[in-house]
């Protein structure tokens, strides 16, 4: 399994911890991660909010690098990865829309290879079995809201590799792990990141929402797959007396279960500790 | 048919239903308002017409409360709409074109800094190639005239190494910039956005 890494901007800064932890995972479970050269910004929700060619152009110079590796493409960002698999979609069947992108970005490019997300990969081709013979600390039962948001699933006829409306692949992973996992409604309501610095009054008013739900689901913790549902829900909650529900990235919990060194390295980096609530389930 | 506004003036705009169903590239026709879209929808307290409205707004060619509304910003691109509708229309392709035309018509909306976000954000890529959260926050901040809120948060992400001194190391920074100015070159030259 190797695969062309495309790490996203926010795995570079304020994911940091995402990034070391879907690399060392990977490497621990034998996915071959080799970072593409000089990849740049997939324009994000900026790009296709202002221009529909230049979102193809920065998300297509990306798929055209990567074409090169003659690799698939590993994307982590959920929303990197809606970005990659739109312009993909879009040009895959459409020799004509291809042309005209391949003239805005300068590089060949035949929508050859598929951009597919770090968790679908974890999730379906590593075998479960496999997963629970490395187990070396099992999360003692640690009360769980697995938390998708928007791109891991929606659109469908763009991912597919879960259900749009109740997806079950992060919910089996740390089941596998040994993680008590709630079953709740949150799971694929937007936290609304993309206006967590312009509008923040919705993306709080969203983000209290889901916490709200997954307390009341009983979980302690939420865990996600998204560097900016991450921060959002960081950030953007209020705190409950002195609490706030802390808020993992799905590898930091696959690294901590089969016993990855610096692990603790990279919890150290959230907004939000969750070193005590682990503590008190003895990890 | 023929709409006013209260002062009189025509407001119907044919051309524009027109121009905003080919941009964008979904068929907003097959709608039948059954609301699946705004009853999904995380924004929609937070919009002055429901997505469902704007469908039909452009229907009608209302173009100037259309392009003007908050919706088409405060829209967080979920995807909700575009799952659950019925009839495959893709309201968000519809809500970026909107956004584009507005956009290029220079229209002045009511969520102006949704708007400065997404130039800001923009422009560093053009400068660094990739993102440089730091110095697009403080662009941000200088555009909007907000310099107080989060200062407690950005200091903390500071000191937890999650904001970055220093832009990213990106080679082909040529290769992005040329991107931008063919993107600008299609545009002057009026091509369908």
């Amino acid at each position: 399994m190797k695969y062309a890494y495309y790490p996203g901007c926010s795995l570079e800064s304020t994911a940091k911890e995402y990034d070391l932890s879907v690399r060392a995972v990977c490497f621990n479970l034998g996915i071959e991660l080799t970072e593409l050269p000089d990849w740049s910004c997939c324009g994000a929700s900026s790009g296709h909010s202002t221009s529909y060619w230049l979102a193809h152009a920065l998300a297509g110079r990306n798929l055209a690098l990567a074409e090169r590796t003659g690799l698939d493409i590993a994307v982590a960002c959920p929303a990197c990865y809606i970005r990659l698999r739109t312009t993909y979609g879009e040009m895959k069947d459409d020799p004509e829309q291809r042309e005209e992108l391949v003239n805005l970005i300068g590089m060949p490019y035949e929508a050859r290879y598929n951009p597919r997300h770090v968790l679908d990969i974890i999730g379906n081709d590593i075998d479960r079995e496999s997963l629970k013979e490395r187990l070396a600390k099992p999360l003692g039962g640690l009360k769980l809201a697995c938390y998708y948001g928007c791109y891991l699933v929606r659109p469908p006829q763009l991912v597919a590799f879960d259900d749009p409306e109740n997806p079950k692949s992060m919910d089996i992973l740390l089941d596998a792990l040994g993680a008590e996992v709630k079953d709740w409604s949150g799971k694929v309501d937007c936290c609304g990141s993309s206006l967590s610095l312009s509008k923040r009054e919705i993306a709080s008013q969203l983000v209290a929402e889901i916490i709200e739900m997954a307390r009341k689901a009983g979980a302690q913790a939420i865990v996600t797959a998204c560097p900016l549902c991450h921060s959002n829900l960081e950030t953007r909650q209020a705190a409950r007396g002195q609490n706030r529900l802390p808020i993992f990235y799905f590898t930091e919990l696959i690294g901590l279960a089969i016993g990855i060194a610096g692990t603790r390295s990279w919890l150290k980096k959230h907004m939000v500790s969750p070193l005590s609530l682990l503590a008190s389930h003895g990890l | 048919m023929q709409y006013f506004d209260k002062s009189g003036q025509a407001i119907h705009d044919a051309n524009f239903s027109q121009k905003v169903k080919e941009a964008s590239r979904t068929n907003i026709d097959r709608c039948y308002q059954c609301l699946t879209c705004s009853l999904g929808c995380p924004a929609a307290f937070a919009m002055d017409y429901l997505p469902n409205q704007i469908v039909r707004m452009v229907q009608l060619g209302l173009k100037q409360p259309t392009l003007t509304s908050s919706t088409i910003w405060v829209c967080t691109d979920c995807e909700v709409c575009v799952t659950r509708c019925p009839n495959d229309v893709e309201v968000l392709r519809l809500m970026d074109a909107l956004r584009e035309m507005a956009l290029q018509e220079r229209v002045r909306g009511k969520e102006s800094a949704v708007v400065a976000f997404h130039h800001t954000f923009l422009g560093n890529i053009k400068r660094w190639g990739r993102q440089h959260e730091l110095s697009m926050l403080l662009q941000f901040k200088l555009r909007t005239m907000d310099f107080f809120s989060d200062l407690d948060l950005g200091i903390k992400m500071l000191m937890k190494g999650k904001l970055k001194l220093l832009p990213p190391r990106f080679k082909d920074i040529r290769g992005v910039r040329a991107i931008f100015q063919r993107i600008d070159r299609r545009l002057a030259g009026g091509e369908r956005i």
